[in-house]
């Protein structure tokens, strides 16, 4: 039995230790918006934070997270910043890269609260999104950025 | 928000319904409230609107949701006829059903940038006659003649003040008959059309809410991973079945018509029981085909004379009596869609009824496939649409679906089948490789007199819709070249179909994907050749006025064309039409000691017709940047031993963040009939790139991706010893 949080909340579960995070969140738990699309690490889409730090969940097993914490898009807030910065800013195109892409920004903007473009090209140039929607990505992140600032401020 | 249709909408007290049905492939709107007659509801027409009486407004869509737009914008055209309250609107996705169709197509699919440009009358009038309607209602009830009303935001005004709301007339709206010819609107009093809303389905994909197919799941299901042959034409010899079954979770194994299927719990357990049953397979039908071998077959058929797509004028005349001639290959990939949703479809087959749950583009083929597998009618098989992430054309293939209902009739429930990305690359059907050559004759004044394109690619048509192949001609392979945008008095297109074992499919834009890029080069070729500007050069050669002409024209006026370039930068633009619309590029770009290509900023112009919702059209736009950008500098797949080589997105590079240029779009105000939107806005891209690069280096990319190595000094006999050997 290999126990971990998600979102907040006490879960155990009863798979093998090797299985793919990924496979344990989608299939075992429901968490359905931690998105499949390469599982070679490649993509970025199936991105979680463990303990608030941005992790591909295809290279993660489900041993290597016991007693840790794991955030999935659902458990941010729904007036998080980059929630309400990725409406504001229209960005989604089909989506399914949205989720991956947002959680790797609340990490990145944690450590970086106010980016450069040079920065935000660099750190988001690891993930795919195949619709095309990087320039309101970047502007999403700048928008996070403000807000984020103008609260703390 | 997106949720199936049910009939028991219908039942709703105090709704009025605005339905569709079918009389002899005529779509008919229908009044199927409840309070309408009971007769109107035997025909069991399938809903397009629906007004309730706490006011709130479903409009039912039957196009895949992709993310392009068209659940937001088609709800805003009828609501902008009905003079609906917006907030008041919500959009629900429809089952495949005949009033869903194509209006022009007569199959409900998602391709071809058509979803609102065959709609668009249709839309209107569905929004008209409700309006029409619900001013009956209110005038009946006042009294007054239905003139003397009028209506704005969801209510219908008396000439005093008084206002009803429109769920207030919904039940009184339902008793009436539904106008067949309602006046539409005069699109100078459009309110919500031309406007940019908040896009209805993003909030759900932003929280991480929307159920896309590979998120789907009902319960009793399993889910199937299928082993496929990894070479063209091969079959399986011999699996360990008992390695498969001694995974954790396997259920079954399945042989089927070419491959062997794997039925689990989960999709890890059915993914490792593929992993043990250590197929072999046989060598295959073509176990040499690889790179250089299919690079062969290309350039043998460019060899050939092909048949004649077009011919006008006397080329060989206007040619031989030209003042100077030039003649330029180019050559092209095979592209994968690359759509980060992996293909996937669940059903669930049944004694008497068929479920399919699909984020299928084509929901018609879907039907039919599964009608043809199960013995059960059409109307038996209910095709729900799931959201897709990305498509692009490719599904419209129908091998999941194939395979998940097989599989449920086999394990007697329901069944998600999914491919991994391995799986994808491995067996898409890509957008055709090509090669060309084009001849092109000028005058002594520069004026283009001789115009000869020959194309020697694959067929799509071919196997997708066999009927418009005519006389060895596949429309889609010369599209763009057949009915290019210049006036050339003396023009031949001949086609050669090269037939490989490689499928292709429809791929954004389709062929004009390839041949634009091969047209604008050339344009840019002869534009240089003949010691003209290339802006004025196309001008040049088109109708005046056409809207070819203005949109390049404008791209022109908007991207400072003709203003001073920074040092080290090339601009190039280049201009298509298609899908009813017409788009142009500039791209300003630079190239560094080592070639490596900067695309500093890329302006898109686009005419489609009435802007309907410009912040979609934006981000289409946008998004063709990025596509086109991809095509230019990496995309292709590779082949190898009879089978394709490219496995993962870390052998197919797609653009990726750093290499995002500033993107401006451009909309022309037009009051027009709507073009596309979604494919008219890639092809012109990588062509005005290879244009700004010549500029910028002198250097000229007949080849897509670009060979980086020929803009270093020294690199194009290097690039050509490397390509000998």
């Amino acid at each position: 039995m290999i126990e971990f949080k998600v979102n907040g909340m006490n879960r155990q579960v009863d798979v093998d230790q090797g299985i793919p995070l990924l496979w344990v969140l989608r299939d075992t738990l429901g968490f359905t918006s931690v998105k499949y699309a390469c599982g070679i690490s490649e993509c970025g889409l199936c991105t979680v934070l463990i303990d608030g730090q941005a992790r591909r969940s295809c290279a993660v097993t489900v041993e290597d997270v016991q007693g840790r914490e794991i955030t999935t898009i659902e458990g941010l807030p729904e007036n998080h910043p980059v929630k309400v910065a990725w409406i504001q800013k229209q960005v989604p195109q089909c989506g399914y890269c949205q989720p991956g892409i947002m959680l790797q920004t609340v990490d990145f903007l944690s450590r970086e609260p106010n980016p450069s473009e040079a920065r935000i090209n660099h750190v988001l140039d690891n993930v795919i999104c195949r619709c095309g929607s990087h320039p309101r990505i970047k502007q999403a992140i700048r928008a996070a950025a403000a807000m984020t600032a103008h609260k703390g401020g | 928000m997106m949720t199936e249709l049910t009939r028991r909408s219908f039942l709703k007290q105090g709704s009025l319904v605005i339905a569709a049905a079918v009389f002899s492939g005529h779509v008919k709107l229908f009044n199927a409230s409840p309070a309408a007659a009971a007769t109107a509801r035997a025909f069991k027409p399938h809903a397009f609107l629906e007004i309730a009486a706490d006011d709130t407004i479903t409009v039912w869509v039957g196009q895949t949701n992709l993310g392009q737009g068209t659940h937001t914008g088609i709800p805003m055209i009828i609501a902008d006829e009905l003079d609906a309250a917006w907030d008041k609107v919500r959009v629900k996705m429809a089952l495949a059903a005949e009033p869903f169709k194509d209006p022009v197509w007569h199959v409900q699919v998602t391709g071809g940038s058509t979803s609102i440009r065959h709609r668009w009358d249709m839309l209107r009038k569905v929004g008209a006659a409700a309006r029409r309607m619900l001013v009956e209602a209110a005038a009946e009830n006042w009294g007054l003649p239905a003139g003397e009303c009028g209506t704005k935001d969801g209510r219908v005004l008396h000439p005093k003040g008084r206002s009803l709301t429109y769920g207030q007339l919904s039940e009184a709206a339902g008793k009436r008959s539904v106008p067949e010819n309602p006046t539409l609107k005069d699109p100078k009093n459009y309110t919500i059309i031309g406007t940019s809303r908040q896009r209805l389905d993003i909030p759900d994909r932003v929280m991480g809410k929307t159920v896309y197919g590979m998120d789907f799941s009902v319960p009793g299901m399993c889910v199937a991973v299928v082993a496929r042959p990894p070479r063209y034409g091969a079959s399986f010899q011999s699996y360990d079945e008992k390695a498969a079954m001694a995974v954790k979770g396997v259920i079954k194994v399945v042989p089927l018509d070419g491959g062997i299927a794997v039925c689990a719990d989960t999709t890890y357990a059915a993914m490792r029981g593929r992993d043990a049953l250590g197929v072999t397979w046989s060598k295959g039908s073509h176990p040499d085909l690889d790179d250089a071998t299919v690079d062969a077959v290309f350039a043998d058929h460019l060899e050939k004379d092909g048949a004649v797509a077009r011919a006008s004028g006397d080329v060989d005349t206007a040619m031989a009596g030209a003042a100077r001639t030039i003649e330029r290959s180019y050559k092209l990939p095979y592209l994968s869609h690359a759509q980060v949703e992996p293909l996937n479809c669940t059903a669930h087959v049944e004694k008497e009824r068929c479920r399919v749950w699909s984020p299928t583009q084509g929901q018609t083929f879907t039907q039919n496939t599964a009608s043809r597998l199960t013995g059960l009618p059409a109307e038996k098989v209910e095709v729900v649409t799931l959201p897709a992430g990305g498509g692009f054309g490719l599904r419209a293939e129908q091998d999941s679906v194939v395979y998940s209902v097989v599989l449920s009739k086999a394990l007697n429930r329901p069944v998600k089948v999914i491919n991994s990305r391995e799986d994808d690359f491995a067996n898409d059907c890509f957008r055709p490789a090509s090669q060309c050559r084009i001849k092109g004759g000028l005058d002594k004044d520069g004026r283009v007199v001789a115009y000869a394109h020959k194309v020697a690619a694959p067929s799509v048509m071919s196997r997708l819709m066999p009927e418009a192949v005519q006389g060895g001609v596949d429309p889609d392979a010369v599209s763009g070249i057949r009915d290019i945008v210049y006036s050339i008095p003396n023009l031949l297109v001949n086609y050669v179909m090269v037939n490989l074992p490689i499928p292709v499919g429809w791929w954004r834009s389709v062929g004009y994907s390839v041949n634009v890029f091969t047209i604008e080069s050339f344009m840019d070729e002869l534009a240089h050749a003949a010691g003209k500007d290339p802006v004025q050069f196309r001008l040049d050669h088109m109708e005046q006025e056409s809207r070819a002409y203005k949109v390049l024209s404008f791209l022109a006026e908007k991207a400072g064309w003709g203003s001073p370039v920074p040092d080290g930068r090339g601009r190039g633009v280049a201009v298509a039409s298609c899908f009813e619309s017409f788009a142009a590029h500039m791209a300003e770009v630079s190239v560094g000691e080592r070639g490596e290509i900067t695309v500093h900023k890329v302006v898109c112009a686009v005419d489609c017709g009435t802007p309907i919702y410009p912040d979609a059209i934006r981000a289409q736009a946008e998004a063709g940047v990025v596509m086109g950008l991809s095509v230019a500098f990496h995309e292709r797949v590779r082949f190898e031993n009879g089978g394709v080589k490219t496995a993962n997105y870390n052998e197919y590079r797609v653009l990726t963040m750093s290499e995002v240029p500033d993107i401006e779009v451009h909309i022309m105000e037009r009051i027009l009939k709507p073009g596309g939107i979604g494919e008219p806005v890639l092809p012109s891209v990588a062509p005005a790139v290879a244009n700004a690069i010549f500029k910028a280096t002198g250097v000229r990319l007949r080849e897509l991706p670009f060979q980086r190595e020929l803009l270093v000094p020294g690199g194009r006999d290097q690039a050509s010893a490397t390509a000998g050997g």
